[in-house]
């Protein structure tokens, strides 16, 4: 029952990739798609979270933690890209 | 179903269907500005209790000891307001239009102003300015 | 006494390090334990030369009712973003605000504007006026965006009352 369950939060997650897709596609500015792109990345660590629930596997925690940190850190620096157009001042 | 099976599938959903409502904002709110707000707040709580159902499940129902997922939830919370500040700060750099009944929208025009440090309005004068 | 200054610098840091060691590797096992303890011994002798130095909590119960005011607020915050985000568009009534601050100390208002921003209705979107150094003492601003803005007034007084004040008792500052 839990399976099922979960089975289906993991579709609802897919959903709502599928709108942050939809935001990414659509912009119409740059800090518009950067923010549906941090978005897929934390929905995407939703996603594996479920997933490890699903299969009863510790092994996913740490992609999701590499996902959490590899997205934040490189929002971040597309963020200082964006101000000043360098990275590292 | 034990109760605290129930627990978790209720903790699982409500992630869910928060992390969902946080994606929906994205498209349907008008501006940047507004849409900065679902993800940082709605998909933020959402991953928190993805998380503790997570560690529930582990924890009690398969009997084996796991609070990596802690740290997961730990970094979210420190990282998603750092994301925001950035992400605004940009919007802002690059001068992205509001939607039209956004009020004080000369704030963002003295922004420029103020950063430099001179000509820090009192509260009184903004309140004027409404 | 002086000896432990040395060994460790910076205790709380020294202690998130070994926690977050031994949380990665979901275990206490000895090998796992004595890891932990010499990176905990060997990162902050390292990096402590390139920090600022930070006010010190000073009182850690108010730090500990802190954070579960917090906690309730984002539960509360996200009830609200939902009401906001599935009415229709023209309900929003959105804004930027000016919060005056009286904290000029940097962790303190990293905070604040962390706890702001995942808190009901406001992001914030800057800290007024910029400075490279921390010794200054100029008034802060904090700038923000309000989802839904009803009442200035009263948003300020309660950001103010409800986050700044604590956080000022915390660090002392």
């Amino acid at each position: 029952m839990l399976n099922q369950i979960v089975l289906v939060a993991m579709l609802v997650i897919g959903f709502a990739l599928l709108l942050n897709l939809w935001a990414l596609l659509r912009g119409p500015s740059m800090p518009d798609r950067l923010l549906a792109l941090d978005t897929m990345y934390i929905n995407s660590i939703a996603l594996l979270l479920c997933y490890g629930i699903y299969s009863v596997s510790n092994l996913h925690f740490e992609a999701a933690l590499l996902v959490a940190m590899l997205g934040f850190v490189s929002t971040v620096a597309v963020c200082k890209f964006m101000l000043r157009g360098d990275i590292i001042e | 179903m034990s109760l605290l099976e129930w627990s978790i599938a209720i903790l699982v959903m409500a992630g869910a269907l928060f992390v969902l409502l946080g994606s929906f904002a994205l498209i349907k709110l008008p501006d940047f500005y507004t849409r900065l707000h679902g993800p940082t707040k709605a998909t933020t709580l959402g991953l928190g209790s993805l998380v503790l159902a997570s560690m529930l499940f582990f924890n009690f129902v398969q009997q084996q000891l796991s609070l990596q997922q802690f740290l997961i939830a730990l970094f979210l919370f420190i990282s998603a307001p750092v994301t925001a500040y950035m992400l605004i700060k940009v919007a802002l750099h690059q001068k992205l239009v509001p939607m039209l009944n956004t009020r004080h929208q000369d704030l963002m025009k003295q922004r420029d102003n103020l950063a430099k440090g001179n000509d820090l309005p009192t509260v009184e004068k903004l309140a004027d300015s409404d | 006494m002086r000896l432990l200054n040395t060994l460790l610098p910076t205790p709380a840091r020294s202690l998130l390090l070994f926690v977050v060691w031994l949380l990665l590797n979901n275990s206490i096992a000895p090998i796992h334990l004595l890891v932990a303890a010499l990176l905990a011994l060997v990162i902050p002798q390292l990096t402590v030369s390139f920090r600022d130095p930070q006010p010190p909590i000073r009182r850690w119960g108010l730090a500990v009712r802190y954070i579960a005011r917090v906690l309730i607020d984002i539960v509360l915050a996200n009830l609200q973003v939902i009401q906001l985000v599935l009415g229709p568009n023209k309900n929003l009534r959105p804004g930027f605000v000016l919060v005056p601050l009286s904290m000029t100390e940097a962790l303190p208002l990293t905070i604040l504007a962390g706890t702001v921003s995942l808190t009901p209705g406001t992001v914030s979107a800057e800290i007024l006026p910029y400075q490279l150094d921390a010794t200054s003492s100029a008034p802060k601003y904090l700038l923000l965006h309000v989802l839904d803005l009803q009442n200035e007034a009263e948003l300020v007084a309660s950001i103010k009352q409800r986050y700044e004040q604590p956080l000022k008792e915390i660090f002392q500052c």
